[in-house]
């Protein structure tokens, strides 16, 4: 069995057209992985009838030679998606018991392709948080641990999907990233993640958290399966009116493409204060591997990189507290009966919000008030747009950029939460790509002195996600590497 | 034209200046696919969308984008090629985004104009500041169960044009000048059904008064009003409550008021302390609308004739009186039944005969004008028959009776009752013969000087005729018979 769950999507789907291994098998597989690794908590609720009949039917569209890219594929869907029939709350109490009657597009295109669901993955409520620690369903874990044995956060707020995929309990997975959410857990967890460009994955039936930075993208173990994901997962929308039409690359045939005579720009800003030694180390070894491969690396400067972090952290509350406006009771999830509509309305969100909902929503209502507006939303957009043109100027010479993915490695359980400022730090590094809606990838690396894995970003222009998979594939190939965390499916627990 | 209302302390001037909310004749909502019509059963007409199911997202709705150019380019106004949707934040239970999608401060049509035409013919012409589009909310029923509201999401995004006009208005009649012309353009244009007891137009009205030539005083604004007699009593009784409030040493609050429509009163709504703070800000789930100047020309060339080019028309070429042509070019159907009634006819005969006594006969049997019996071909017989001096003007409104009653053609009307005018020298002779002869007496006063007489004869030679004696010959073979 393990086995079967080492296997890559790429090595799963030539064995499934070989017919080597059977959909249902696989399948089977994963769902015992995925109870296997229950203590991780990074799965909300599995489906296995559901992921037994889409595994059947998928074998039985192999059997007519009719398979989709991603036949048989077996995946975890973050709890952000709304699935038709299958109970989907954003890992938050106020959606309690909400069940879709509709598919986001992004899942209807995955299921289109062949792949099935395993179930729902655990994430920070509403996608807001860095260390999936605001989950009404409890932390995930990271399947990686230090020396001192400590659980360890898997980031955030995909932290259920990184963690899933690094533990084996799913073969890929869904995330959103708004502000890192795909590359700091993908990152924290050792495997391949993607923030496509703004507009790339549509975000329809996708439970809205900043929508001018939201993007659906692919969590991966390999550059290789990830790129196949993509291609499931882009499409042009109509439902979505800010869905580009710009048609994605040949990513797959970016894979082998290799950098040489690529621009690779190292922008000087992307440094902090209590960045771990191994991250720096890491980034100057990047550079070196690309080197070596034929590229040209470019000492660039983004000057206004130290605006992101309090841009961000206005625009992306000031979306969110109209966003979650909708969550009032009235008409589905939790409703907590009191006097008046108005002490209905604050009873329901009271109860059904956690802390760090409550805190944006605070934090976006305030900096949208009359008086306030100008002060904070509008210069915010003003130097979201000077983050832009930063980019904007450095990608005339350059065609991508290469920086940390995180300061430092995943930190443990509890260690952060109580510091919403220290929390926010994490972001420091991916916050730029959502402001400007660039695409950027998180390619694992390294390892740490404690063992921990270690992201490398590439950030690219708009919709060019082909140069970053011609990068990732370098730097995949350079760092060769194959460590595995120790509560891994099948491995040592 | 002065306008004053006079006030204990002296003279004022009321300033008023309106809001009005169109709903956009579209088959479907502005940012869904459900159906934008009136009256089906309570939530039949909910997308996910209007519903605001998690991840749903909103996309425009061009036809709406259309409806909303058109009307702009009929009160002649700038089009803002770019314009930008935002979020209007605030909970309420028949608001399932939390928030209202409108425009704030990139509306998708600009300053603008609509002339009006008063009870005298004088015009005036409001300026109209912005049209923007927004989305309907739904409606809230307390009615219906002891302790809980229902809430109907049909309306939930359907199109508004909100329309706002300068402070412009000095009188209630100008306002209720303003609405019905604007509604009048709405209806040519086919942007919106006006039908102001469906809730299709509504009216916010902002008043406040000063002395001539002041500062402008504290508004008020009252919502909602969704009939013309509703928009003049809300500002006649919002100026004498402000005139008597600054009078007794008072001042008014900025605020917003309910007019009660039982007992005509308007009451407090909310003050501006307690305005709501509705955090506007450019709504991310759409992008800034673009429409193309291309776009724009393709809409302004297909428009059809408006009221006041065929106005106009009217005036100048017909020779029509400002307020007559007014009132048949206020709606279309009016317009094109007048053009087809007067083809060939003496037009401002048939104009006359159109705004008195057709319109007369449906105000008092309630009908309209699709439904009457009277073609516009049979209207224009009958004033042909008036002009050539086949029946007189006084026969002609007996005709035109028989005519709205059972449908038929005046001229078989004529034919039947022998109503033809006697035209014939030698008949009215003798019949004025026959009237001299038996008022001797008068026709003596007569010749001494008593000239007012002269009207006695004409409606006794008429009344011995039935009527039918041609009144021009009457009065030339009496007048010479009288004084020869």
């Amino acid at each position: 069995m393990s086995d079967l769950l080492a296997l890559s999507a790429v090595e799963a789907r030539a064995a499934l057209d070989s017919k080597a291994i059977s959909a249902t098998e696989l399948t089977t597989a994963y769902l015992a992985a995925a109870e296997d690794t229950a203590a991780l908590n990074n799965y909300v609720l599995l489906t296995p009838d559901h992921a037994l009949e889409m595994a059947a039917s998928a074998d039985a569209r192999l059997a007519k030679g009719e398979a989709g890219i991603l036949e048989g594929i077996p995946l975890g869907v973050k709890d952000l998606f709304c699935t038709t029939g299958v109970r989907t709350t954003a890992c938050s109490r106020i959606l309690e018991g909400f069940t879709p009657p509709y598919e986001s597009t992004v899942t209807a295109n995955l299921w289109a392709a062949g792949a099935v669901m395993l179930g729902k993955v655990n994430c920070d409520e509403f996608a807001m948080g860095s260390g999936n620690e605001t989950s009404a369903f409890g932390p995930a874990i990271n399947p990686w641990q230090g020396p001192d044995k400590l659980d360890l956060v898997p980031g955030g707020s995909s932290g259920g999907s990184a963690s899933a995929v690094a533990a084996r309990a799913a073969l890929m997975a869904t995330g959103t990233d708004t502000g890192g959410s795909i590359r700091q857990p993908a990152a924290f967890c050792g495997v391949v993640g993607l923030k496509p460009t703004y507009g790339r994955c549509s975000r329809w039936g996708i439970v809205a958290f900043a929508s001018s930075l939201d993007q659906a993208g692919p969590f991966t173990r390999t550059v290789a399966d990830n790129a196949l994901m993509l291609q499931a997962m882009a499409s042009h929308d109509p439902k979505d009116s800010t869905s580009s039409s710009m048609p994605l690359q040949d990513v797959a045939a970016a894979l082998g493409q290799g950098v040489k005579g690529m621009k690779i720009g190292v922008p000087r800003e992307y440094v902090m204060d209590g960045m771990d030694q191994d991250v720096v180390k890491l980034w100057q070894q990047g550079q070196d591997w690309l080197r070596q491969a034929g590229a040209e690396l470019v000492e660039v400067s983004l000057p206004h990189t130290k605006y992101a972090l309090p841009t961000y952290y206005i625009i992306a509350p000031a979306e969110a507290s109209s966003n979650l406006a909708r969550y009032d009771g009235v008409r589905y999830g939790l409703r907590v009966e009191a006097g008046s509509l108005d002490q209905m309305y604050e009873a329901t969100r009271a109860a059904g919000f956690g802390e760090e909902v409550q805190r944006r929503i605070m934090i976006g209502t305030y900096v949208l008030s009359a008086g306030y507006y100008d002060a904070y939303y509008l210069k915010a957009q003003r130097v979201r747009r000077l983050i832009k043109q930063d980019f904007d100027t450095v990608f005339e010479k350059v065609d991508a950029l290469l920086t940390p993915a995180t300061p430092t490695a995943a930190f443990a359980v509890g260690r952060k939460i109580d510091d919403p400022v220290v929390n926010f730090l994490n972001d420091v590094f991916t916050v730029p790509a959502n402001l400007a809606g660039l695409p950027g990838m998180s390619v694992p690396a390294g390892l740490n002195a404690d063992g921990l894995p270690l992201g490398l970003q590439i950030l690219g222009k708009p919709y060019d996600e082909a140069s970053l998979y011609r990068v990732a594939s370098v730097l995949e190939q350079a760092a060769g590497f194959t460590a595995t965390p120790s509560r891994m499916a099948g491995g040592a627990q | 034209m002065s306008q004053l209302v006079a006030g204990r302390t002296g003279d004022w001037e009321v300033v008023i200046g309106l809001e009005v909310h169109a709903q956009v004749s579209s088959k479907a909502k502005l940012f869904s696919g459900a159906s934008a019509s009136f009256g089906a059963a309570p939530n039949e007409n909910v997308s996910l969308v209007d519903a605001a199911m998690p991840g749903m997202l909103p996309v425009i709705n061009r036809e709406c984008v259309y409806q909303a150019i058109r009307t702009g380019l009929g009160l002649k106004a700038e089009i803002n090629l770019t314009s930008v949707f935002d979020r209007k934040n605030y909970f309420y239970a028949d608001l399932p985004q939390g928030y209202q999608i409108s425009q704030f401060k990139q509306p998708i049509v600009g300053a603008g104009v609509l002339r009006i035409v008063m009870a005298d013919g004088s015009t005036r012409d409001i300026g109209i500041e912005r049209l923007h589009l927004e989305q309907d909310a739904g409606k809230s029923m307390h009615d219906q169960h002891p302790s809980k509201s229902y809430i109907d999401l049909n309306r939930t995004g359907v199109a508004l044009m909100e329309i706002v006009s300068r402070p412009d208005m000095r009188s209630a009649a100008e306002a209720a000048a303003y609405v019905r012309k604007l509604r009048s353009i709405l209806r040519y244009l086919g942007t919106c059904d006006g039908n102001m007891e469906e809730g299709s137009l509504r009216a916010d009205v902002n008043v406040s008064v000063r002395r001539p030539g002041a500062e402008f005083g504290t508004r008020t604004e009252t919502k909602n009003l969704n009939s013309l007699r509703f928009i003049q009593q809300a500002i006649d009784y919002e100026v004498a409550r402000q005139i008597e409030l600054i009078e007794d040493g008072g001042s008014v609050d900025q605020e917003t008021r309910l007019f009660d429509t039982a007992t005509g009163v308007t009451r407090t709504m909310r003050s501006k302390e307690d305005a709501h703070d509705y955090r506007y800000f450019p709504d991310p789930d759409l992008l800034p609308l673009v429409v193309t100047q291309d776009e724009v020309d393709k809409l302004a060339a297909a428009l059809p004739e408006l009221p006041d080019d065929i106005r106009d028309r009217l005036i100048n070429e017909y020779g029509l009186s400002s307020y007559d042509a007014s009132v048949i070019t206020e709606e279309r159907e009016t317009a094109k039944y007048y053009e087809a009634a007067s083809a060939g006819q003496d037009r401002k005969l048939v104009a006359n005969w159109m705004t008195v006594e057709l319109f007369g006969a449906l105000n008092k049997s309630g009908e309209g004008l699709a439904s009457c019996k009277i073609s516009p071909e049979m209207l224009g017989g009958l004033v042909g028959l008036i002009s050539d001096g086949t029946i007189s003007g006084r026969i002609a409104k007996d005709v035109f009776a028989e005519m709205f009653e059972s449908g038929k053609d005046a001229a078989d009307i004529v034919e039947e009752k022998g109503l033809k005018q006697v035209s014939d020298s030698g008949a009215i002779e003798a019949l004025i013969d026959t009237v001299i002869a038996a008022n001797m007496d008068k026709v003596d006063e007569y010749r001494g000087g008593k000239d007012k007489l002269f009207g006695f004869f004409v409606g006794q030679v008429m009344k011995q005729s039935g009527g039918q004696a041609n009144p021009g010959m009457v009065n030339q073979i009496l007048k010479a018979k009288l004084d020869g």
